[in-house]
């Protein structure tokens, strides 16, 4: 499908007590199914409050959203969203974690058998079987993200939507974590959405980079296409050319066209 | 100390403080490396045990030597624990309403807590929730709770006289009364407190009202509920004994009273003690409770 999600003049504003802050302003933005999109920009561009309103967790004030032609409205499971910072529940074991997902989107057609499957085979993917058991707060960053990633994933979603997902990591569990990611979506074709701040990140995952300009009344700025070969392999791409350049290209527009003052 | 010497002249550049205070710690570990490893436990143990002790063997002298100076007023530490051994010999007796053992007096004291505090803990933590979770109803509650909140628990007994015709009930109330208060608060900034995130994940996920609140509001509110509980026994405790002196009949508070009556100091001392472990105890019990509850959040 060629226009799977789409957003259309989308522009959001919030009133503080200074006023109405316009955080995103003519926002058109059309995603394919099977699509991977990052969005990347300086921190306070609005990156997130985009995904947001696609996720349902934020209503445009102006401009329409729509889902497989469906306006958006409210969050849903069909968007499962991979919150920044895992959102697991601690009193729930990894395997509950997903489980009340799963429970929730297929409960009402499937047997426990079926759901408890479903559940293994969610916690299998992301490589974590052995941590079937264990609570949010006995594992590590790392895993806890690939838990809340196989919840997301568990839910068979129509679109994903990662909030710098591997943002809160250290750079070693980042890019052992992106390299799942890449074989995850290589492998179930899913349609992605993905706040980034993370320049090879969104060159190694994306088909589609959106850099958006600097805040306040942020937008679209540019958009690349990323026709780098799929499977793609993160040490065979560190000497590729074409790498290189979709990742000077992106560079070029953060810290040349719009570069943001240190504060 | 060659050491010392050693790594003196990189020390030498910072300020003299510095380098007296990282000796310190080196000569206090040379105490616990001076033992075989076998028995490093033992020391390790030993070291935790000496300052609790060290402090009850003073408590204790200071007791006797302000019991010699009273010159008898005040019962030193072995006639009270004579006496303690006596009481404690034969807790459950009973010789009419008046006379009962201290094992019954604790009973009845407890008792009286436990319902007082029962019913606190059913109206204050729905209470409590519907206050976290709707800004209408917990601004129309907070004048009123802001109001009666500091009011002492014991200026509730004359309503509460007045309304049961009787003592006991009289008593459970103040502790009802004095034990809402925190349970209701602490509920109701637990609730506040659940972080957005959990909230999202149900969004997404489009849980039902029912799921949201037994998969994520009351997990995640229940820290803060036990941290209500628990300074809801502790007030509650501390109130038992002077309702109960005010109210009579049969509890440890009346009982201190009643001894007071008869000048038998040993009993309203070994009274103190017996409250202050048995505050102790709850105090403990739901420490460890909490810790259960926490799942790992706040560590």
């Amino acid at each position: 499908m060629e226009r799977f999600v789409e957003l259309e003049n989308v522009q959001k504003h919030f009133e503080t007590k200074k006023g109405r802050f316009v955080a995103l302003q003519d926002i058109n933005l059309t995603i394919r199914q099977g699509e991977v999109v990052s969005l990347i920009g300086h921190s306070g561009c609005g990156k997130s409050t985009v995904l947001n309103i696609i996720a349902g967790l934020l209503e445009p004030s102006d401009g329409i959203a729509l889902c497989n032609g469906r306006e958006i409205d409210g969050p849903g499971p069909e968007r499962a969203v991979v919150f920044q910072n895992h959102s697991l529940l601690p009193w729930l074991s990894c395997y509950g974690n997903i489980l009340l997902a799963v429970e929730r989107v297929f409960g009402a057609k499937e047997g426990k058998a079926q759901l408890a499957a479903r559940t293994d085979a969610a916690l299998a993917l992301v490589g974590l079987s052995h941590a079937r058991d264990k609570h949010p707060h006995e594992i590590s960053g790392g895993m806890k993200q690939r838990v809340g990633i196989a919840r997301a994933l568990a839910m068979e979603p129509k679109v994903l939507l990662m909030d710098e997902p591997f943002g809160a990591l250290d750079a070693l569990t980042r890019a052992n974590l992106q390299d799942e990611m890449v074989k995850i979506v290589d492998a179930t074709g899913s349609t992605v959405v993905m706040v980034t701040h993370d320049v090879d990140e969104a060159v190694l995952l994306s088909d589609r980079i959106v850099m958006m300009t600097n805040g306040p009344a942020a937008t679209v700025g540019e958009i690349l296409e990323v026709q780098l070969p799929r499977p793609r392999n993160r040490l065979a791409l560190a000497g590729d050319a074409d790498y290189h350049r979709y990742r000077g290209a992106v560079l070029d527009f953060l810290y040349q066209k719009h570069r943001k003052e240190a504060a | 100390m060659s050491t010392a010497e050693t790594f003196s002249p990189t020390l030498a550049a910072g300020p003299v403080a510095t380098a007296a205070r990282s000796a310190r710690p080196r000569k206090r570990k040379t105490l616990l490396a001076a033992a075989p490893p076998s028995l490093q436990p033992l020391v390790r143990f030993i070291r935790w045990l000496v300052p609790p002790l060290l402090g009850l063997i003073a408590f204790v002298l200071l007791w006797s030597l302000v019991s010699q100076v009273s010159r008898g007023s005040l019962p030193g530490p072995v006639s009270t624990w004579a006496s303690a051994t006596e009481l404690f010999a034969d807790p459950f007796y009973q010789n009419g309403p008046n006379d009962q053992g201290i094992g019954w007096n604790i009973l009845m004291s407890l008792g009286r807590v436990g319902v007082g505090f029962g019913l606190a803990a059913v109206v204050g933590i729905p209470l409590g929730f519907m206050i976290g979770r709707f800004d209408f109803l917990s601004r129309m509650t907070a004048p009123v709770i802001s109001l009666l909140r500091p009011v002492s628990p014991l200026a509730w007994l004359p309503i509460g006289l007045l309304v049961f015709k009787a003592a006991s009930p009289a008593s459970i109330w103040v502790i009802f009364i004095s034990s809402i208060w925190p349970m209701i608060l602490n509920t109701a900034a637990g609730v506040r407190a659940v972080p957005q995130d959990y909230l999202n994940v149900a969004r997404v996920l489009r849980l039902s009202e029912w799921k949201v609140f037994s998969v994520i509001l009351l997990p995640a509110v229940l820290p803060h509920m036990l941290t209500g509980v628990r300074l809801a026994i502790g007030t509650a405790w501390l109130v038992i004994v002077a309702a109960e002196m005010l109210t009579g009949g049969v509890g440890l508070g009346f009982w201190v009273w009643d001894e007071w009556n008869n000048l038998n100091v040993e009993h309203i001392l070994i009274a103190i003690f017996v409250v202050g472990l048995v505050g102790l105890a709850l105090e403990q019990a739901l420490v460890w409770l909490a810790k259960k509850a926490s799942f790992g959040q706040g560590e």
